[in-house]
C-alpha cells in the first residue's frame, strides 16, 4: 500500500482495534466506532503526513432492516497538500441516534451535519447549532406530532399530507393573507 | 377615417374610458420575472433582442412586484417557496395576472416528491400555463399575448386601481425563520 495510506492506517490502528477497511477502485473506506471518531478525525487533520484538511461532505445511509445498525454516517475527506481522499463511516443504531459532531475539527461540517440531521434525524452531539436545514423547523406529522425525516427509507415519497401547509387560495382581487 | 386624419381635422377623438384603459393596459403588460429555476434562462431569452418581447409591450421586466402586472412564475415551487410566491403576488397591485411557466410550475414536473408543490394553481389563480421543460421563448411570448387577449376580451372590465395592500403573509416556517 502507498505510504500515505499506511500513515492513515497506523493512526486508525493506534486509536482503535475495532475497524473495518474496504478497498474498491483505489478508494479506501474505514468503518470505525463512533467513540473514537473525534480522536481519529483530529489526528487525521493535524498530522502533517496525512493533513486531511478538508471535509468535502457528510451524509448518511439508511439501511432500514438490511443491517444490524440502521444508520451509517459517511465522511468524505480530502487533503489539499497530498491530493488524496479518504472515506470514513460510522454506524449509528436506531435506538440512540447519537453521533459525535466533527464541526470543531472541520468548520464545514457544521452545515453538513445540520443537513444530515434534517434528513435522517441523527443527533450530532456537541454541534453548536443543530437546527433543521431545509425543512420547516416545526416539520412534523400533523397527527402524531412526531418530527419527520424525509430521506429515511420509511418516509413516503410524496410526504405526509398537511405536514407542510400551502398558503390559502386568494378568492378575489386584493385578497391578502 | 384614420386616426391621423381625425387628429389633424378635429384634434380629438371620442371613445369609451373602458377602451382607452384596456388599450393602455394591453400595450404595457409588465411581467415580474419570478425566475426560481432553469425556466428563468428561457424567460430572459424571451426578453433578449433575438426574440424581443418588447415588440408586444412587455420589455420592462419590473424587479418589484409593485410595478408589475403579470407574475411570471418560471420554475419549481417548493412548499417553503410557496409562501414567498404568495407574498409577492399579494404585493402586486390589481389588476394582476399569473403565468405558470414550464412543467414544474404547472404540474410539479419531474419533481414528484414531498417538497415540491404539484402545480401552483393549488394556491394561486393561474391565467395561462406554458408547457415545456423548459419552454421555448416563443411560448413565453405566446403566453403574454394570451394575457393581452384576456385584457382585450369583453369579459374583462377594468376597475379602479387598487394598489397592493401592505400586509405581509404570516410565515409558517418556525421561530427562526427569516421571513
Amino acid at each position: 500500500m502507498e505510504q500515505y495510506f499506511e500513515n492513515i492506517h497506523s493512526v486508525i490502528k493506534l486509536n482503535t482495534e475495532n475497524y473495518e477497511i474496504v478497498k474498491h477502485r483505489n478508494q479506501i473506506t474505514y468503518t470505525i466506532p463512533k467513540d473514537n471518531l473525534l480522536d481519529i478525525c483530529f489526528e487525521l487533520k493535524e498530522n502533517p503526513e496525512i493533513a486531511l484538511d478538508m471535509c468535502v461532505d457528510i451524509t448518511a445511509i439508511d439501511w432500514l432492516d438490511k443491517k444490524h445498525n440502521r444508520f451509517e454516517v459517511v465522511y468524505f475527506l480530502y487533503s489539499m497538500n497530498h491530493n488524496k481522499r479518504l472515506r470514513l463511516k460510522v454506524q449509528i443504531s436506531e435506538s440512540s441516534l447519537l453521533c459525535p459532531s466533527v464541526s470543531e475539527v472541520w468548520g464545514s461540517a457544521n452545515w453538513y451535519e445540520r443537513e444530515t440531521f434534517d434528513m435522517y434525524g441523527i443527533k450530532f452531539e456537541g454541534h453548536p447549532n443543530l437546527r433543521r436545514f431545509y425543512m420547516p423547523e416545526d416539520y412534523c406529522d400533523p397527527e402524531t406530532g412526531e418530527p419527520l425525516y424525509p430521506l429515511r427509507k420509511d418516509f413516503p415519497l410524496m410526504g405526509i399530507p398537511d405536514s407542510m401547509p400551502l398558503p390559502p387560495y386568494p378568492e378575489k382581487f386584493g385578497d391578502v393573507i | 377615417m384614420g386616426l391621423d386624419e381625425q387628429l389633424q381635422k378635429d384634434g380629438f377623438i371620442t371613445t369609451s374610458i373602458d377602451a382607452v384603459i384596456k388599450w393602455a393596459q394591453n400595450s404595457s403588460v409588465w411581467p415580474f420575472p419570478l425566475g426560481i429555476s432553469c425556466c428563468a434562462i428561457e424567460m430572459m431569452a424571451a426578453a433578449s433582442p433575438r426574440f424581443d418581447l418588447a415588440r408586444f409591450g412587455s420589455e420592462v421586466f419590473r424587479m418589484t412586484p409593485r410595478q408589475s402586472d403579470v407574475l411570471l412564475v418560471a420554475g419549481t415551487v417548493t412548499y417553503k417557496m410557496a409562501w414567498v410566491v404568495r407574498k409577492i403576488y399579494d404585493q402586486m397591485p390589481d389588476p394582476k395576472w399569473v403565468i405558470s411557466m414550464g412543467a414544474c410550475a404547472s404540474t410539479g414536473g419531474m419533481f414528484r416528491s414531498y417538497s415540491v408543490v404539484q402545480s401552483i394553481d393549488k394556491f394561486l389563480p393561474v391565467d395561462v400555463y406554458i408547457s415545456g421543460c423548459p419552454p421555448r421563448p416563443e411560448s413565453v411570448i405566446k403566453a403574454i399575448m394570451m394575457i393581452q387577449d384576456k385584457i382585450k376580451s369583453k369579459e374583462y372590465k377594468p376597475a379602479l386601481v387598487n394598489f397592493g395592500k401592505d400586509v405581509s403573509p404570516m410565515p409558517h416556517q418556525g421561530s427562526n425563520s427569516v421571513m
